[in-house]
């Protein structure tokens, strides 16, 4: 780690102070694109939010066979509205889990648990910030750019996907960023290409203090290392199987270097899903997609 | 359970859920499984630990273990594979951190061990015998490939009285010694009635059966590198509690007075009451607590009203209710362990 940049403040970047189990109520579902938006009243679960943290459902139903808990984003988070706290989730379908997820009527019932995890870590001082967001991890980055436009940032975002009906949420990136650059890898709208090529050019042009990632891992390896060569921080949000997101199975270990330069494995679900880019051993890591 | 049909009569008096392990006396029946539960303060207030039975540590080694590479835990239906290996911070690791942990928040706490040599399992009891707020010793004796894993071998009963022996010799009298067996329908009596004769208190029945999962993309091992060499994966969860019942039900017919703690999906209080009903005199909750974190305090919060549902008002007063005549009244067929109080006419 070169020393001189700004670091992100460590305070913010403590674990959630309580996590809830809860019945979480579907209060509507709506298609966006490739996406499923789902609100559900989470009770407990909005007030806990901060950019980063996630939440974990559980698939299938009561008598269900399928005993892994499914990891969301949360889009958004409302504490107080006429229903209680909800919150809200971007979902791709993926397999089944995903697909049972996006048939589920108002009024249906799913456990939730959550805000689990370690949120982004917020800089001190008023940088400029450059969210890279792909496919539906741009739904964990929402929220971390107006908060940091609420600190005073220069925030740039840069969305990415396979092509258009990936897209999301380009319209409320707006509201809180100074420049929104779209990017497919099939050209459909904004820059053809893919991140881990475009990313140093777009970089260059940016030049942040401080990068966020959220996406496939090959996104945030990319970040990292763009990042990592302009001397900027990064800050990637992990995704990959998190069969019980609370810290229990140890199936979801990643590779990474401890402050003290130790090589050790870390629990994405609990002690990330944010991690410093540059703390995490990118070629040691069988990493998911 | 047609003997004692559930009387839907009013409220009865309270129901004793407090049990006894060897000498050991523990609020309720309801613990934790190794290895299934790790300590964090996120989820404090999901577990509540002091609340249960006692907590079991993921078994401890002498030495600190890096786990296997690649993926560790795959879905299966109703159930999980998994080859976290012995995975750990070793003897050191664990009395400077988890044990303190424990202690500061009075878990009733039981250290699940494995290790590679005779030698190393004395050296692992002396210093957890002599470490403060531990209850007792689970001895991990056949965990899935336990040969790969470099553990001493237990793969007959008379390697299991060996281990239990030598543990027992360094552990002041009163502390509790249980041996946890592989579910090895068809073998598990004589391993238990092996493992009371060496001196445990009791069985814990079972571990994590021998299992496989394959990749559908690349029809190889989807645990670990994925390499053709079977990694030492095991199957837990519902899926598994048929097969754990049967074995908490042979240990018990074979030594009916060792008490055996069941293990092997137990995701409800009705699984809970099924075990005891099996023979289990006290259970614990695995891999339920990753599809829900509330799982053994759902368990234990349900468990007290079935129990007086079968007319009953001790726990203690169900053990081994399965295997009794069917028209005898349970009074008079408890078992010596259990003691004749308990059960309600
Ligand atoms: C911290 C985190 C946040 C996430 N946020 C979102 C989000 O906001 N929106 C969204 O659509 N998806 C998100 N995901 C991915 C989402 O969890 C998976 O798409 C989902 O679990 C797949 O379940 P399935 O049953 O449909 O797929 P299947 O392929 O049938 O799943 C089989 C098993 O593998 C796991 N699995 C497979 N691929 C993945 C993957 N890439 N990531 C995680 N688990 C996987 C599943 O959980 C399940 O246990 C997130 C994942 C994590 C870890
Ligand atoms: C991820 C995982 C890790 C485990 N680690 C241990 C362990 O360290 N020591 C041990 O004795 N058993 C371990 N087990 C086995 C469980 O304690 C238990 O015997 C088994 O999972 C069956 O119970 P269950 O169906 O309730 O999970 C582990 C199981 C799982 C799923």
């Amino acid at each position: 780690m070169t020393s001189g940049r700004p670091a992100p403040g460590g305070a913010s970047a403590a674990p959630s102070s309580r996590t809830v189990h809860v019945r979480a109520e579907v209060l509507s579902r709506k298609k966006v694109g490739r996406y499923h938006h789902l609100t559900l009243v989470a009770p407990g679960v909005a007030e806990r939010h901060r950019p980063g943290t996630f939440v974990a459902v559980s698939v299938g139903g009561p008598d269900s066979a399928r005993l892994a808990r499914r990891a969301f984003w949360v889009l958004r988070a409302r504490p107080a509205g006429a229903y209680g706290g909800t919150v809200e989730l971007l979902v791709a379908e993926r397999g089944a889990g995903t697909r049972w997820l996006t048939t589920l009527a108002p009024g249906a019932t799913v456990p939730l648990t959550g805000p689990l995890g370690r949120p982004f870590a917020l800089p001190r001082e008023a940088v400029a910030c450059t969210l890279v967001g792909h496919s539906e991890g741009v739904a964990a980055l929402q929220s971390l750019a107006e908060r940091l436009k609420e600190r005073g940032c220069t925030v740039h975002v840069v969305l990415a996907a396979a092509d258009e009906a990936g897209l999301y949420g380009a319209l409320e990136a707006r509201r809180a960023a100074r420049t929104v650059q779209v990017v497919t890898e099939d050209g459909s709208v904004g820059l053809r290409g893919r991140l881990p090529d475009l990313l140093p050019g777009l970089l260059e042009a940016q030049a942040p203090d401080v990068v966020y990632a959220a996406g496939p891992t090959a996104v945030l390896h990319a970040a990292a290392a763009a990042a990592e060569q302009r001397g900027a921080w990064s800050q990637v949000a992990l995704t990959g199987p998190m069969p019980c997101a609370t810290g229990h199975c140890l199936g979801c270990a990643v590779p990474v270097v401890g402050e003290d330069a130790v090589a050790r494995s870390v629990r994405a679900c609990v002690d990330g899903p944010v991690l410093r880019g540059d703390r995490v051993r990118w070629d040691a890591w069988g990493a998911p997609a | 359970m047609s003997a004692s049909a559930p009387s839907s009569a009013s409220p009865g008096p309270p129901v004793d859920l407090a049990v006894t392990l060897g000498g050991t006396r523990l609020t309720n029946p309801v613990l934790t499984a190794a290895g299934c539960v790790r300590l964090g303060r996120d989820l404090e207030q999901l577990l509540d630990l002091p609340a249960l039975g006692a907590y079991v540590t993921p078994t401890v080694t002498l030495h600190p273990v890096t786990g296997p590479p690649g993926r560790r835990v795959v879905e299966s239906p109703s159930g999980f594979v998994h080859a976290t290996g012995l995975a750990g911070p070793g003897l050191s690791g664990f009395l400077a951190t988890e044990l303190p942990w424990l202690a500061a928040r009075s878990v009733r706490t039981i250290v699940s061990v494995a290790a590679a040599s005779l030698g190393e399992y004395a050296e692992l009891a002396r210093h957890i015998a002599a470490a403060p707020g531990v209850t007792g010793v689970e001895v991990r004796l056949g965990p899935p490939g336990a040969a790969a894993l470099g553990l001493h071998r237990s793969d007959e009963p008379y390697h299991a009285a060996k281990v239990l022996a030598t543990v027992r010799r360094e552990l002041p009298s009163g502390a509790l010694l249980l041996a946890k067996l592989a579910p090895l329908p068809g073998r598990v009596g004589e391993f238990a009635r092996a493992c009371a004769d060496a001196g445990a208190d009791g069985v814990t029945v079972a571990d994590a059966a021998e299992a496989l999962a394959l990749d559908p993309t690349t029809l190889r091992p989807a645990l670990g590198s994925g390499a053709r060499d079977v990694p030492h994966a095991g199957l837990s969860g519902p899926a598994l509690h048929p097969i754990a019942l049967r074995c908490v039900w042979e240990a018990h017919a074979a030594v009916p007075t060792l008490p055996v703690v069941g293990c092997g999906g137990v995701a409800s209080a009705a699984d809970a009451l099924a075990m005891i009903a099996a023979g289990a005199t006290a259970v614990q909750v695995g891999s339920s607590v990753f599809a829900d974190p509330t799982t053994p305090a759902r368990v234990l919060a349900g468990l007290a009203d079935l129990v007086s549902g079968h007319g009953a008002t001790a726990v203690a007063g169900l053990v081994g209710y399965a295997h009794r005549p069917e028209h005898a009244p349970a009074r008079t067929l408890a078992t010596p362990t259990e003691g004749p109080e308990g059960v309600r006419r």
